[in-house]
């Protein structure tokens, strides 16, 4: 009964049909069984968030559920963000800001900034920050990455 | 993506363009080592002990365990230097016979899978006759204290002393004595992505592919197929995208050596994730250091003579290939700082412990050696009842070249101006009424200032100077351009978030008129790139951008003679721009495009001495410039908590010729942000038994977003004569001055207390007790 | 850091949980609720259930009610459920207060409030609540139903008296009387950390003094507790700092200090004293 079962994940709206054990957390899941790599493993134990996707429209950190847990849920990862050729304002802003250096972190931060300003496009500043504190990053002290999500933010506001 | 303009006359450098870097990386599509597949996954079995000797290892029943009993003929990582009695020691691949540090692995498992590996590794039995283990480098030193390595007497691995002629008639002449014992605790670099690496065996060809995160590739490839006896062309090392580095990054891993051993025994691929768990524990850890330092001033606050003794704890092992002395001796060459003192005698040993090795870490000694001398002048600013600002006026260096008690020629520079143009940033005489008024109503603002040296871009005679075994310094920058006119420049650096695919360009882009996306740079693959240094000690700008330069002048140099002759006209008539070559003065011009194509398929148009095809190369190997830096912070403490709060944080820096200022902020940022980790919170902490306790993320306290002041940046740009480009190095100054500013910032805060705080972090434990102490003593 | 192998079962009703419970406890097996503090035991297999029960599929674990003079939260009611106050009384806008110290966005999407409450974490901020609150916890088990106080329920670190084959299927919190005041003030090393010290009080005031006062102490002892004999100097005594100093003074030396690499038992109690008194001081602003 720890053996592989099969499950299929829906991942940015492509199903994937894998087996695996009951341990395998999402994140492994996602990037082991379904070749998204974009997700990235910083720390396993729920703290760095690098591993941050969207489970049905909520950013959950990855690592901290198993993915027979997201089983019939909607999982958006970073490759799911552009929509073809058409970057997502935050991947602009991202870009346009510097908001990036090794990169590591940054599909955990986009995805949690896509995540909180897709259900509260109003979110005030504090409360923004607050959410964006969740996550690590060692490069960029930070700067950066508030100017180009306080900028996307804007942005999508005002669609 | 929109490409970067093309822009008649106008230049690139200089300008904050959007990096090339990033499509791929926003869009997920970066490629760092652990995305790789491999058919076998290796778990390293680590010492439980911190020191003692191996009985017996027993694996699981037919599970494939290494042991260094299946390693004989690989050799172990030794690094050389060859200076200051350094006692070389041997680190095995996997620990043979003995175990020196908690973490050090003795076995390998290999597996299936990652989750099937760790589940053979908890299986292994090991038997280990515990020995007594020194953990803190004072007691290391101590008479009877176990030996580390038994060839390495009394812990000490390297013991560097310089003392100045006359020194002791300075010292004796000047009457103002000020000391500071410091201390800085252990860090761990903790970049986001840990360690990994991938080998894979090619069965036609036979040789290994080793990707891994590494920032010296060509080293590590060197150096492996030394060590596994195999041929150096046997091997490929690629350092794909890169998740930081920070120095952790740059020694070699054991891990690695063992990788290529197996994939070439096996003949298959086979992959390390290195765990966080693991990297807080058993990566390379920095910074453990003592400093106790005493300035002999005279009554008008110029510090005369300084003296110091320095203690680093180098950890278990010597990491390759700086050698764990590198700590030790560059706080020996270094304490001085940004200050003019010529009379300076200094002590610096590098003692060994059982605990996980040293490894450079952004800035190496230098955060250290900063927060010590930024504290003794404030020290003595408070002594003399001089203001901090006046004193370092009065000491900093200010004509130049300069050079410094311990041999360093410091080049054209800001010290003063950048502490001037700081000041003004703040405000101080308005602060200082803040500060009186706060403080009559208890609250406890307070101001620190750090300025301070970075030595950037420093080549082969530097190094040489350091006496390693192996001698890093040169870059070598390959470029070409093919038919179609886009241009490859292939570097030896290895960049993992400096932002050089760009910076680079944009060099070129300069030189041969095309725009920046017209040229990409190719680095970290050992098979495509010229030898090279890799990307460390703040040097990749400096020198591969050197090497560039001078690879594109020459590349500029043919472009225009092949113009010349198709336009008809002289070449210093032709200017490159815009994507073409233009007759100056004239609408007479041709793409660049059609130059090439002309040099490859019609090369019998042109003249003889006009060899086909376009390929220029050059080397750089420059002897090292400085930067400069003042970094201000402005704090808050919670006296009652000993909470800190960083109001603000002010940095006024001059790296001569900045390429791309959105890069070079970011690189400030990064800095700052890490020297405020080290003033504040991050500390790895062992207990007598050479345990970590701070084994976790949720106890080893990188900063958040919240923790993170708004960081404001001026810039200075003194060009210097010592880098081709005029540019100097930044990616580790942001580092350097923010422990001493902040910390110094928390001492003007509890001036009225009558504490000194000198060690770091200061943690809000730490200033408490400090507080309780001193009230203490006051009833 | 991948968890050790475990069996995986997905009950649907809290019937069906309590009987798979009953067969996997003694073989350790535990309830997967949001995981957030579980799994991250798992990862550095200090933790190894050979069977997680995950109650995440249990509609009827949803409910978020008040009921008379209580508020009711499921076993499946997430943090982030109390970002907005869930009821209009004082206890909704303390709720909502309090939840914003809780760890970090993304775990508030998952994590439990009965979930903190069976984990037992010293720095847990609903733990604290719940204990100084006076909360009702209702655990079910193949053998029937029982309820508890939450003065009993917390035992010491990390430790509970709920059974190992028990599910704890909901939380009771006594809704406020309109006119109560409460203060929480907590303090950790950088933002969503767990605290170091945290302190959360209610009272009244009548005829300008205090009246029935609570005061409990969190993330300082293994378990939370309200501290009496700071409990006992505030009541009956019109509110100011200096009482307020008192009182604080009082928590730092009634309390048995948990000492780690964070903080040893000096700094704890002088965390103690800061934590009370502010706490006091916002529930008298």
């Amino acid at each position: 009964m720890t053996g592989k079962i099969d499950i299929t994940l829906h991942i940015n709206g492509e199903s994937f049909a894998i087996r695996c054990e009951p341990r395998r957390t999402l994140a492994d899941a996602i990037r082991d069984d379904c070749g998204q790599t974009g997700t990235h493993i910083g720390c396993e134990h729920g703290v760095c968030g690098a591993c941050t996707v969207l489970v049905d429209g909520e950013p959950v950190r990855a690592c901290l559920m198993f993915a027979v847990q997201a089983e019939g849920r909607a999982i958006r990862t970073v490759e799911g963000l552009a929509k073809g050729d058409e970057l997502h304002p935050l991947q602009r802003a991202f870009m346009e800001h510097h908001g990036l250096q090794c990169g590591f972190c940054t599909p955990g931060f986009l995805m949690l900034a896509a995540g909180v300003l897709e259900r509260e496009p109003d979110i005030g500043d504090d409360d923004l920050l607050d959410v964006l504190s969740s996550n690590l990053c060692r490069c960029t002290g930070y700067q950066n990455i508030i100017k180009a999500v306080r900028a996307a933010a804007a942005g999508m506001r005002g669609r | 993506m929109s490409a970067p303009k093309q822009r008649a006359g106008g230049t690139w450098v200089g300008r904050s363009i959007r990096r090339l870097e990033d499509p791929a990386l926003v869009a997920g599509r970066g490629r760092f080592t652990a995305d790789l597949n491999a058919e076998r996954h290796v778990r390293f079995v680590r010492s439980p002990l911190a020191s003692g000797r191996i009985e017996k290892i027993a694996g699981p029943p037919g599970v494939m365990l290494v042991t260094a009993a299946d390693l004989a003929g690989v050799r172990p990582i030794e690094p050389m230097l060859h200076k200051f009695n350094y006692v070389p020691v041997a680190q095995s691949i996997l620990a043979e016979g003995v175990v020196c540090f908690v973490g050090e692995p003795f076995a390998a498992v290999v597996a299936a899978s990652e989750a099937e590996a760790e589940d053979f590794a908890d299986r292994v039995e090991v038997s280990i006759v515990e020995a007594p283990a020194t953990i803190d480098a004072r007691d290391a030193l101590a008479e009877r204290a176990p030996a580390v390595h038994a060839q390495v007497a009394r812990n000490v691995l390297v013991d560097g002393e310089i003392t100045t002629t006359d020194f002791e008639r300075v010292w004796a002449a000047a009457p103002m004595r000020v000391k500071i014992s410091a201390r800085s605790r252990r860090q761990n670099a903790t970049p986001l992505e840990a360690r990994a690496a991938h080998a894979a065996f090619d069965r036609s060809s036979g040789r290994v592919t080793l990707t891994c995160t590494t920032q010296m590739p060509h080293l590590t490839r060197t150096a492996i197929a030394d060590l596994l006896g195999m041929p150096e062309a046997d091997l490929r090392v690629v350092a794909p995208d890169v998740g930081g580095g920070f120095g952790q990054k740059m020694s070699l891993a054991p891990e690695y050596v063992l990788l290529v051993w197996l994939a070439r025994r096996l003949r298959t691929s086979v992959a390390w994730t290195e765990d966080r768990r693991e990297n807080l524990i058993a990566s390379y850890h920095s910074r453990d250091q003592y400093l106790d330092i005493e300035g002999a001033f005279d009554a008008d606050g110029k510090l005369r003579a300084l003296r110091g003794d320095i203690v680093a704890n180098i950890g278990a092992y010597s990491c390759f290939p700086t050698t764990g002395a590198v700590e030790p001796l560059m706080a020996l060459a270094e304490l001085p700082g940004p200050y003019d003192v010529q009379a300076y005698s200094c002590r610096a040993r590098g003692v060994l412990t059982h605990t996980c090795p040293m490894a450079p870490f952004r800035g190496v000694s230098r955060p250290a050696i900063t927060f010590a001398i930024e504290r003794l002048m404030d020290k003595a600013a408070q002594a003399l009842a001089l203001d901090p600002v006046e004193i370092r006026r009065r000491n900093l260096v200010r004509t130049f070249p300069y050079t410094s008690a311990t041999g360093l020629v410091f080049d054209e520079a800001s010290y003063r101006e950048a502490l001037e143009v700081a000041v003004a940033a703040v405000d101080m005489p308005a602060f200082r009424e803040r500060q009186r008024k706060a403080r009559a109503a208890g609250r406890h603002l307070g101001i620190g200032l750090a300025t301070f040296s970075e030595r950037t871009g420093y080549g082969t005679p530097a190094f040489a100077a350091r006496g390693m075994g192996i001698t890093p310094g040169w870059e070598t920058v390959e470029l070409s351009m093919d038919p179609s006119g886009f241009v490859e420049a292939r570097i030896g650096a290895s960049p993992h978030g400096q932002g050089l695919r760009t910076t680079l360009a944009q060099i070129v882009a300069d030189q041969v008129g095309l725009a920046p996306d017209r040229i990409r740079v190719v680095h970290g693959d050992t098979d495509r790139t010229p030898y090279g240094w890799g990307t460390f000690a703040s040097r990749s700008l400096v020198i591969s951008g050197g090497a560039t330069l001078l690879a594109a002048q020459k590349l500029r140099a043919k472009l225009t003679r092949i113009a010349a002759h198709l336009l008809e006209a002289a070449p210093e008539d032709i200017a490159l721009e815009g994507g073409e070559a233009r007759v100056a003065g004239t609408d007479r011009a041709m793409p660049v495009a059609e130059l090439a194509r002309a040099v490859y398929h019609r090369r019998h148009e042109l003249p003889p001495e006009i060899a086909p095809g376009l390929a220029e190369s050059a080397t750089y190997d420059p002897p090292g410039t400085f930067s400069n830096a003042c970094h201000v912070a402005i704090v808050e403490v919670d006296a009652e908590t000993g909470g800190v709060t960083i109001e603000r944080f002010v940095v006024v820096e001059d790296a001569g010729r900045i390429i791309n200022p959105m890069i070079a902020n970011g690189q400030i940022h990064g800095g700052v942000m890490h020297g405020i980790a080290n003033a504040l919170y991050e500390e790895i902490v062992y207990d007598d038994a050479g345990n970590i306790l701070t084994a976790s993320l949720a106890d080893y306290l990188p900063p958040t977003l919240r923790e993170a002041p708004a960081i404001e940046v001026h810039h200075l740009e003194t060009l210097t004569s010592a880098s081709v480009t005029q540019a100097k190095g930044l990616g580790e100054g942001g580092g350097i001055g923010a422990p001493a500013a902040v910390i110094n910032a928390i001492n003007d805060a509890l001036t009225p207390f009558g504490v000194s705080i000198d060690e770091m972090p200061a943690t809000p434990q730490r200033i408490r007790a400090a507080l309780r102490a001193a009230s203490e003593k006051a009833a | 850091m991948k968890p050790a192998p475990f069996a995986y079962h997905a009950p649907k009703s809290v019937e069906e949980a309590v009987t798979i419970l009953a067969q996997v406890a003694p073989d350790d097996g535990r309830v997967l609720a949001g995981g957030q503090s579980l799994v991250p035991t798992m990862a550095f297999r200090l933790a190894r259930p050979a069977h997680l029960v995950d109650i995440n599929g249990i509609a009827e674990l949803a409910r978020l009610a008040t009921a008379g003079d209580h508020l009711v939260i499921g076993a499946g009611v997430r943090h982030a459920a109390f970002h907005r106050p869930v009821v209009e009384n004082p206890l909704g806008s303390l709720l909502a207060f309090v939840v914003r110290h809780i760890a970090h966005y993304p775990i508030r999407t998952r994590g439990t409030f009965c979930g903190s409450l069976a984990h037992a974490d010293p720095a847990s901020e609903w733990c604290l609540v719940a204990a100084t609150l006076g909360a009702e916890i209702v655990a079910r088990s193949r053998d029937g139903g029982r309820s508890l106080q939450a003065g009993d329920f917390f035992q010491g670190l990390m430790t509970t008296s709920l059974a190992e084959n028990e599910l704890l299927v909901e939380a009771r919190l006594p809704l406020l009387p309109a006119d109560m005041r409460w203060g929480f003030y907590e303090f950790s090393r950088r933002a969503g950390d767990y605290a170091l010290a945290m302190a959360l009080t209610t009272f009244h005031l009548a005829d300008g003094v205090i009246d029935e006062p609570r005061l409990g102490l969190g993330g300082a002892e293994a378990a939370p507790r309200r501290i009496a004999a700071a409990e006992q100097v505030l009541a009956g005594r019109p509110p100011a700092s200096a009482l307020f100093r008192e009182a604080a003074a009082i928590a730092a030396e009634s309390f048995e200090p948990l000492e780690d690499v964070q903080a040893d038992a000096a700094f704890r109690r002088d965390l103690v004293r800061a934590v009370v008194f502010r706490a006091l001081e916002r529930a008298a602003a």
